[in-house]
């Protein structure tokens, strides 16, 4: 019950603010990137750039896993949910986002599919269980949050003999993510990107050492914040504090949840059931080398995409939109021409519109005009 | 008769004649009723009525706090009740579906019934339609109400002026909660009930003590967040709220927490929203204090000068923030 409340005082927040304004160096421009969606929403939900100095930045990361999942990932899922005999279990943010032909998995269960919200992969095998006549099929999407879960399903259906379950997989890895980005931003005239606010709740699961390398090699300090608006302030404040001492490490703000190490149940729950994939895309960011997760061949009858035929479709995004410069940090979403004028939560035209997680969503929502 | 809705007792055959005979005209027992006519005729007082209809589709049909039938009978007198009308007559439409138990529609009767009496309404004219099993879902039930509006009150959606204080009956989000909770595919337990609660006898104390309200609406679908705005795209204004001042019981709020959802989305059935003058507002509160169903009542907010007709929402973390209406159903986040 404390979130509710202590972790949002507003008197605490001010002794932040007052704290930052304090540290932050006047003549000194600190530009911080929030990787995961969960920070973005909070950040704009509870007015954080109005609380915090000119020259204390912060731009919106590819963390949401609604957002970075490309055209074609979305058209797969369009496909498998036509399939006969399928009902397609996807997590409620997933059933508006649009694919290419602006159809979405509600408009196509209104076209008569079998597409049905859960808010856990236990309900779509719990479905599994219930209707054996019918083949469910899992849309999995994630960062390393939600994989063990995913993985957990599989092990489960592979103990209880399920034939008729079967996961499409999208879960991607954030380290992976983070060095693109870095490899990108070290590409850049002018690298202007100091530091990250770190993944939350992925991080729980796979401990703050697995950013380690990827901010020693390119240099930038990470701290590891929770959802919280108390939590973000006070990952502000640290970083500007390694920044003003030159330093450069991995620290954990959100240290009732995370360690160094992570959740190791759930590490090896992944490591038993997944492999890396080859390549994977992502949107925004183009085909990731090993930034993917694939079944492994133990359990490839759980594998939706070793199941069906998918066709590789030619999938292309609405003209114009930025989605993809937004989630690589260098457009916000107010630099998009379609952003509150054509592209609406009401009227999605891109994957940050549609979760409240991205970052055009959060801003639309909360600060699309000067209160 | 049998024990669950068939065919026959939609095809006007002597089974139909059974069920309303056993079912409909013993629950609702009244003389309009009672003369069987596909209408009944009854006299007014000269002056303004107040007319509605809704359409009532819910799962489950049985929830804590209420069932689908009172939901029909308080949803159409709270909407005749928002223009300050005295609910005097409902008719009642049931689309029943193949196979459904007929104990299970004697206690909706049974429901309707008695929210009815306690409004002093009467369900004075029906009908009932089957269709095949698959094809409905159980029972929809459609009520359309005639009421009277006092003289000398003018209620209405475009009535709000820049200096307007803004109230809220009570506790917000009950109803959407409690219904979420017992949704198949969602595990959690709550003790919230519905406040599916008639509003007219709250709303009588109210516009006795101020006739002049503006404006009165019930924050259903899509909650506070979409009533208030459409009261300000409606009167061409716009509203500053106080996050603080917004009653939300911690149960709501943490069910909120949990599922990604913002407790002013969430529905409500049994809670409105006034917009009065400001030199109005101190006594509109205490009289709704003092009344059962107002008794949580608080000014949320203030009616501002906006030509854009936003909504804003002063957090309680102190800064402001804008609330749109609902976008599309709401649907849980994945982190």
């Amino acid at each position: 019950m404390k979130y509710l409340n202590e972790f949002r005082n507003p008197h605490y927040a001010k002794a932040l603010a007052a704290l930052i304004a304090k540290e932050a160096h006047a003549d000194q421009q600190y530009l911080f990137m929030e990787f995961c969606g969960g920070h973005t929403h909070a950040i704009h939900r509870y007015g954080i750039p109005s609380l915090l100095p000119a020259n204390v930045e912060l731009i919106h990361g590819p963390g949401c896993p609604v957002c970075i999942l490309p055209l074609s990932r979305i058209d797969k899922a369009l496909a498998l949910s036509a399939k006969p005999n399928v009902i397609l279990c996807s997590y409620g943010d997933m059933l508006r986002v649009p694919g290419s032909h602006r159809q979405t998995l509600l408009t196509a269960k209104a076209g008569g599919a079998d597409i049905r919200m859960v808010y856990s992969v236990q309900d779509a095998l719990a479905i599994a269980i219930a209707m054996p006549d019918k083949n469910i099929v899992f849309f999995a999407i994630g960062f390393e949050t939600t994989t063990p879960a995913t993985a957990h399903a599989i092990l489960e259906a592979k103990k209880l003999q399920l034939s008729n379950f079967s996961v499409f997989c999208n879960h991607v890895l954030t380290p992976v993510a983070l060095e693109c980005l870095l490899q990108s931003q070290a590409n850049d005239p002018c690298p202007t990107l100091q530091g990250f606010i770190g993944p939350a709740h992925v991080s729980i699961i796979i401990g703050s050492k697995a950013y380690e390398a990827v901010c020693q090699k390119y240099r930038k300090p990470m701290v590891i914040a929770g959802f919280e608006p108390i939590d973000v302030l006070h990952a502000i404040l640290l970083l500007i504090r390694q920044i003003n001492h030159g330093v450069c490490k991995v620290e954990i703000q959100y240290c009732r949840a995370v360690t160094e190490t992570g959740n190791g149940l759930s590490q090896q729950l992944i490591r038993e059931v997944f492999a890396l994939r080859d390549t994977f895309e992502w949107r925004g960011l183009g085909f990731l080398a090993n930034s993917a997760l694939k079944i492994k061949e133990n359990y490839r009858e759980f594998d939706a995409e070793r199941r069906y035929t998918l066709n590789d479709t030619f999938s292309k995004a609405y003209p114009g939109c930025q989605c993809g410069a937004i989630l690589r940090g260098l457009k916000k979403p107010q630099q998009c021409a379609l952003f509150a004028k054509v592209c609406t939560p009401d009227n999605a035209l891109g994957s940050c519109m549609v979760s409240s997680e991205g970052a055009c969503a959060a801003v639309y929502a909360y600060s699309r005009v000067k209160c | 008769m049998s024990s669950v809705i068939e065919m026959r007792h939609g095809s006007g055959t002597l089974a139909m004649q059974q069920l309303i005979e056993q079912i409909f005209l013993p629950a609702f027992d009244n003389p309009y009723l009672n003369q069987k006519n596909d209408q009944a005729c009854f006299a007014m007082k000269a002056g303004r009525l107040a007319m509605s209809t809704d359409a009532y589709v819910i799962a489950p049909l049985f929830f804590p706090g209420g069932d689908i039938g009172s939901l029909a009978v308080h949803g159409t007198i709270n909407d005749l009740a928002m223009a300050g009308a005295t609910p005097l007559y409902l008719a009642a439409s049931f689309i029943l579906e193949e196979g459904f138990l007929i104990t299970d529609l004697q206690r909706i009767v049974a429901s309707m019934a008695r929210a009815a009496k306690k409004s002093k309404v009467v369900i004075v004219t029906g009908d009932t339609k089957v269709v095949e099993r698959g094809k409905g879902d159980g029972v929809f039930i459609t009520t359309t109400g005639i009421g009277i509006v006092p003289d000398g009150i003018s209620l209405s959606s475009d009535r709000a002026k820049v200096g307007d204080k803004i109230i809220v009956s009570g506790f917000v989000g009950d109803h959407g909660i409690a219904i979420m909770s017992l949704r198949h595919n969602l595990h959690f337990h709550t003790l919230i009930q519905s406040d599916s609660v008639a509003l007219d006898d709250l709303v009588q104390a109210m516009i006795k003590a101020v006739p002049d309200i503006h404006c009165l609406r019930d924050p259903t679908r899509g909650g506070v967040a979409t009533t208030l705005n459409e009261l300000a795209q409606s009167s061409k204004i716009g509203m500053v709220i106080e996050e603080a001042k917004i009653p939300i019981k911690i149960a709501v709020a943490s069910a909120c927490e949990l599922l990604g959802l913002d407790a002013l989305y969430v529905a409500n059935e049994g809670k409105l929203i006034a917009i009065c003058a400001q030199q109005d507002a101190a006594y509109l509160l205490t009289i709704m204090q003092a009344h059962l169903l107002g008794r949580d009542a608080q000014i949320i907010g203030t009616v501002v000068s906006d030509q854009r007709c936003l909504v804003q929402l002063k957090t309680r973390f102190g800064g402001m923030r804008i609330i749109d209406s609902l976008a599309g159903e709401l649907l849980p986040r994945i982190c």
